[in-house]
Parts: structure tokens; sequence; C-alpha cells
């Protein structure tokens, strides 16, 4: 039961990235390139893919916090870390930097698999030795 | 705004964010794309295809859309090689040291008002914004 549920969880995002066009790094970088607002060029669309999944996706939230378990069994898991610390804030800015010079993050990325290209292939291998890396270097 | 797409673009955003809560509700985990696709190869072997089956999803979910619209969603990559290899290496490494991506955090994140998220999603816009900018308006790549 567990597993159809991602399945099917996986393929709803999918089908949301595709349809919102953020499966699209021109896209993406259309959003990001704030300096096309002069020319009236730019296009808001991603904040507004935002905006409706965050409707959407918060009463999901809200609600999952009086329950005790998940409807397909198990705990509900939520990451209890509450600290603002420096590999947040500079994690983030790195993965910002990334985002920004190619348009791709990881969820589109992995979607973007459904049109295998180089392209696409060699930014995902990149991506998976780059987690691997953070790994190694958070282990020491 | 000839490329602004405002129905599709909170048409798809809500089907996102629907996918973000019925993973919560269903299966009690957060639908953070990067901590899914870093974790692929811990936890028990329930863990790992229960995330693998997700990923499959992700992947399947662009080609239902094309055999519905019955066209491909487009896909543009100008970015050489080279840069897309080392963009991918930064973006891996800053997922997993950052906790998330903007599914995790800017998505899920900021749906359960998580502080933590709220700093993340504000830093990788922002340096996105700025990376963007250097990249197409100073080096004009």
């Amino acid at each position: 039961m567990r597993l159809l549920a991602a399945l099917v969880c996986g393929t709803l995002f999918g089908a949301g990235l595709a349809v919102s066009g953020m499966i699209n790094p021109e896209k993406v970088l259309g959003f990001l390139d704030i300096a096309a607002i002069a020319t009236n060029s730019w296009d808001p669309s991603l904040a507004l893919v935002m905006a409706g999944g965050l409707v959407v996706a918060t009463p999901f939230f809200i609600w999952a916090k009086s329950q005790p378990t998940a409807l397909c069994g198990g705990d509900i898991s939520l990451p209890v870390k509450r600290k603002i610390d420096r590999p947040l804030v500079i994690g983030g800015l790195l993965f910002g930097v990334g985002w920004g010079i190619a348009g791709l993050c990881p969820g589109p990325a992995i979607a973007a698999l459904s049109q295998p290209r180089t392209s696409i292939l060699l930014f995902v291998a990149a991506m998976l030795a780059g987690m691997a890396l953070h790994r190694l270097f958070a282990r020491q | 705004m000839e490329n602004f797409t405002p129905i599709s673009a909170l048409t798809g955003g809500a089907m996102i964010g629907l996918a973000a809560g019925l993973y919560l509700i269903l299966n009690g985990r957060i639908a953070g794309i990067s901590g899914i696709v870093g974790n692929l190869a811990t936890g028990t072997t329930r863990q790992k295809l229960e995330r693998l089956a997700f990923v499959v999803g992700l992947v399947a979910g662009p080609l239902i859309f094309t055999l519905v619209a019955g066209v491909a969603p487009a896909i543009t990559i100008t970015t050489s090689l080279p840069v897309l290899a080392l963009a991918g290496l930064v973006v891996g490494y800053g997922t997993s040291m950052g906790s998330g991506c903007t599914s995790g955090h800017g998505i899920c994140g900021l749906a359960r008002f998580s502080p933590r998220s709220v700093v993340a999603t504000l830093a990788f816009i922002g340096s996105g914004l700025a990376t963007t900018f250097f990249m197409r308006h100073v080096l004009g790549v």
C-alpha cells in the first residue's frame, strides 16, 4: 500500500512539474532573471507554482499534526531540527548558485529524465556525486 | 510578460501541493526530492523501495502528461555540458548540506511554517536570483 501511495504521489508530482512548465530549465531561468522586468519579459510563473502548491499542501500539514499515524500505517516523520545553523544557510546559498546557473533543481532534474538526453543525465549524475561528496565530508 | 503562464502554473503547483500533502498523510513522509533521491541507498529495503517508487513516479508523471496532452513538455537546456556538470555538483552538495531543496523547504517546509525552511528558501531564491543575474548580464552566457 505504501509503495503504491509513493508511486501515485511521485507521478502526481512529476505531472505537476510538466503541467506547470517547471520541468523546463528555460522557464525557471525566466523567473530567476529579474532583470527581465525592465524589458517586460520576466516570467513570474514559478511564484504562482509555489503559491498554488502551498495553498493545497498547507491544510494537509495542519491536519497531519493531529494525527497519531499515517493513513498507510507507520509514524508521521517530520524534521525535528529547529536550529538555524550555518550548514542550513550555506547549503541553501550553494544550492541557489547551482539552480541559478542551470535552472534545474532536484525535482525537475529527475522528472526531466523522462526525456533522457546527455545534458540531463550529466546533471543528475553530477548532482548525485555532489550529494555523496557532502556526506563524505560531513562524516569526517 | 509574454512568457507568463498563470493558469498552468497554478494548476501544476496545486498538483505538486496535492502530491506533497498526500505523501504526508498517506506515508507520513516529507516529499522533499533531494532527500528522497539522496537516501535511495539508505535505510531498510522497504524504505529504499518506497523512495524508488516515488522516483519512478516522478519520471512517469511527465510521460503520462505527454500521453494526455499529445505533446511532450518542453525541456530547453542551453547551458554547456561542463557548466551543467558544475551546476549539478553544487546543487547536490548544497541540498545535502542545507537539508532540502525547492520541494522539501519551499513547499513542505513552508506549508508547515518551519522557520528553518523559511531561511533556506530565502537563501536559495536570493542566491538563485543573484547567480542568474551574474550569468546572464555580467558574464553574458
